[in-house]
């Protein structure tokens, strides 16, 4: 069958089973819109390039399927470069397709001609310049290949625009064959039972879950595995949901804004079991001081995330489910006991009851009392992406998660701007659910345009704006580490969101007072719309603990 | 710690940017390069010598591994030290009459060539491992050397001997 090369690429997408695209249209890719106005695939028309890919990106996290956006060359393309880096750091499935000026012009300076693939280089897995029509289905599919296999990641794939006007013999490989690119699935067997050994041996073991749990769908085995050995589990931020957050063995998150139990249990323990995790520095804080009695096994699929920051005793080279799956094979046959936890298990429950995360709830409304509330009102039951600051510190700490795949955050890059358009691709996959952006008041307004979008695909997406008036982790770090001169960081403008809201055609309201937070919650989850709630919090409240940037971990500034 | 890593890459354009855009990106240094298609001219090799700590040097192998467009990498001062490698050299030496005998000698002593004479200068070719490299141009240095040019290394494995 001969096709022109946009409906080649259409079709493409369809043997991809790709449901929805996040895009917007410009000069290079007309042929390709003009194809896709009468085909089946859906495309949502976003306001921003950026919010295209991260609207792609928390398609991909809420489902675990790959994320895809088609933009413009040059203006268009460059507009994607913060979306992508932002699911590069995360390791987000997704593949961009961006128009290019025709092969003839390029180098040439052409009108909207960007070097894309140049300048995303190093922060794709993988990108391509098609430059024959015949290459197209196979770089789609290895495309979509590299994406999702492996360590997942953005791939992105420039096409010229007299490339996507050329006709072709259409077929698509069945197979994907790249000699140089075989991730590693299953892990050693001699390396599994060596790390299985010292899970027996170990009386303090801690196991401390990334993303690459929720990357690679292994929470049951993972929550099976701490069961059956009483493994307490803690997670990093990008690994929240990956083990269920009311679960007796759950430590909470890790690291600059963990929880005491869990800091003090990584310091403490004599074996760390890390998963998917890729010790960062927001985690490890002080690196010689991080675990510093325990040995340390890693479960990871990148061999460049082993004894990168931290020399591992014992390193499996591996799909997470994988692993854990041989791990509990091995286990299942054996009948073996574990030690006996409740000493370790008792000490950690003291640091529990030592520190808790109460705070007082003043005439003001504080920020945490309103994730609380949300958390109360949905009964957990939603998906919620974040915006980066504050706000997201306070939803990683005090909403629970108990499923993976229900939590958006920019963990890596730290994208301010990221948590609405993530929200709006999540509720593109899932339109009945409740999908809550927890936001601050100064990200919110990063891809604000997108109330647009919201309203006119009728996503009813809840954006609740913990409204301190100012960027309030600068303020908090300038507080603490800066003697409080508070440089540019309050904002003296804001629009009034409620009428900005309605101004897009979505629901505004707004909390002032903390008898207030109830009923606005409970409305804004009750009607069928896009909704902004100002929730107008205490301006000088700080996310604690915290752990100075560098600092041991287990040097904690408590609330 | 100085390592020779021998890079078996996807001859594609671009592929080069890749690898030199990691070494810059992640702060590794690249001392010399040398890049050349392979007998299968899908391929190409690259030789690079590089330069860091175990840490630094275990996290190079890794992130080259990991380049979709990388087929092999092989560090060749990790395993035993069989390989040969060669560097080449284009010194130019200012001859007068009362040093053009000692320039001669030298360039006997060293097994290397004139490949290009004016009136007051030679143009000598050397290639050897980068000792010997070294050596002949410290021994040229003194007598005036105008201009030298260096390739980057290209090393290949050893068979194994017949016993
Ligand atoms: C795009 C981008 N620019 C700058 C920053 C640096 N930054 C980190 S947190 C923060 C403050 C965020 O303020 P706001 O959105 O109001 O959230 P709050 O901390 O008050 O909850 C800033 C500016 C960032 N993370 N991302």
């Amino acid at each position: 069958m001969k096709l022109k090369g946009s409906q080649i690429l259409l079709e493409c997408l369809k043997k991809e089973k790709v449901k929805a695209v996040f895009g917007y249209p410009g000069g290079s890719v007309l042929d390709i819109y003009h194809a896709l106005f009468e085909h089946s695939i859906k495309h949502v028309l976003v306001r921003h390039e950026q919010a295209a890919v991260h609207a792609a990106d928390g398609y991909a996290r809420a489902t675990g399927e790959v994320g895809v956006c088609l933009v413009t060359s040059g203006p268009g393309a460059t507009n994607t470069v913060t979306g992508i880096a932002t699911a590069y750091m995360d390791s987000i499935p997704l593949v961009i397709l961006t128009g290019q000026v025709p092969t003839a012009l390029i180098g040439n300076d052409a009108f909207q001609e960007a070097d894309i693939v140049g300048i995303t280089r190093p922060c794709t897995k993988h990108n391509y310049l098609v430059k024959n029509i015949a290459e197209l289905p196979r770089v789609m599919r290895e495309a979509f290949y590299i994406a999702r296999s492996g360590r997942p990641g953005p791939v992105l794939i420039d096409l010229p625009k007299d490339i996507i006007n050329q006709t072709a013999e259409f077929s698509y490989p069945e197979e994907v064959s790249i000699r140089s690119y075989r991730p590693t699935v299953k892990g050693n067997p001699r390396q599994i039972q060596r790390a299985l050994d010292e899970f027996m041996k170990a009386a303090k073991p801690v196991i401390y879950a990334g993303g690459g749990v929720v990357l690679s769908n292994a929470s049951a085995e993972l929550h099976a595995l701490a069961r059956r050995l009483s493994i307490p589990v803690t997670t990093t931020l990008m690994g929240l949901g990956c083990f269920p957050g009311t679960d007796p063995l759950c430590l909470g998150m890790l690291g600059m804004h963990g929880t005491y139990r869990a800091n003090m249990a990584v310091t403490h323990c004599d074996l760390l079991i890390a998963i998917g995790a890729r010790f960062d520095d927001r985690v490890t804080g002080d690196l010689r001081s991080f675990a510093p009695e325990a040995k340390i096994i890693h479960f990871d699929i990148d061999p460049t995330s082993i004894s990168k920051n931290i020399k591992v005793d014992i390193p499996v080279v591996g799909d997470c489910r994988e692993i854990l799956k041989d791990c509990l094979a091995a286990i299942g046959k054996k009948k073996v006991a574990p030690r006996d936890r409740k000493s370790w298990l008792g000490e950690i429950a003291k640091w529990k009851a030592g520190h808790t995360m109460a705070y007082k709830q003043g005439k003001a409304i504080k920020p945490q009392f309103v994730v609380e509330k949300i958390y109360e009102l949905t009964r957990g039951d939603c998906i919620v992406s974040t915006e980066v600051g504050q706000n997201q510190m306070w939803a990683a700490q005090y909403f629970q998660f108990d499923r993976p795949r229900r939590w958006l955050t920019s963990g890596g890059l730290g994208t301010m701007g990221y948590g609405f358009p993530a929200a709006l691709g999540a509720q593109v996959a899932f339109p009945g659910a409740t999908v809550v952006d927890i936001a601050g008041d100064g990200s919110i307004q990063m891809n604000i345009q997108e109330l647009a979008t919201v309203v006119q695909y009728n996503l009813p997406v809840k954006i609740a704006i913990l409204n301190n008036r100012c960027l309030g982790m600068v303020r908090q770090w300038q507080q603490l580490f800066y003697g409080k001169r508070y440089s540019h960081s309050t904002f003296e403008h804001h629009p009034d969101f409620v009428k900005l809201a309605e101004a897009y055609g979505a629901v505004g309201l707004r909390a002032t007072r903390p008898d207030e937070v109830e009923p606005v919650i409970r409305k804004a989850l009750a009607v069928k719309k896009p909704v902004i709630i100002d929730f107008v919090v205490e301006q000088e409240e700080c996310v604690y603990p915290m752990v100075p940037a560098g600092a041991p971990i287990s040097n904690m500034m408590l609330l | 710690m100085r390592h020779t890593i021998s890079v078996l890459v996807d001859n594609k354009p671009g592929v080069l940017a890749r690898i030199a855009g990691l070494f810059s990106g992640r702060g590794f240094n690249i001392e010399s390069l040398s890049v050349n298609e392979t007998l299968d001219p899908t391929m190409s090799q690259m030789t690079i010598v590089t330069r860091g700590d175990d840490r630094v040097l275990e996290q190079i192998n890794k992130q080259l591994n990991k380049l979709i467009d990388v087929i092999k990498v092989i560090d060749y001062e990790k395993g035993d030290e069989n390989h040969i490698e060669r560097e080449l050299a284009l010194i130019k030496v200012a001859v007068t009459d009362k040093c053009r005998a000692e320039v001669l000698s030298i360039i006997e002593i060293f097994r290397c060539k004139v490949i290009d004479v004016g009136k007051a200068h030679y143009t000598v070719e050397v290639t050897g491992d980068e000792n010997k490299l070294n050596a002949i141009i410290e021994l040229l240095r003194p007598l005036g050397i105008r201009e030298i040019v260096r390739s980057g290394r290209v090393t290949l494995q050893r068979e194994a001997r017949v016993p």
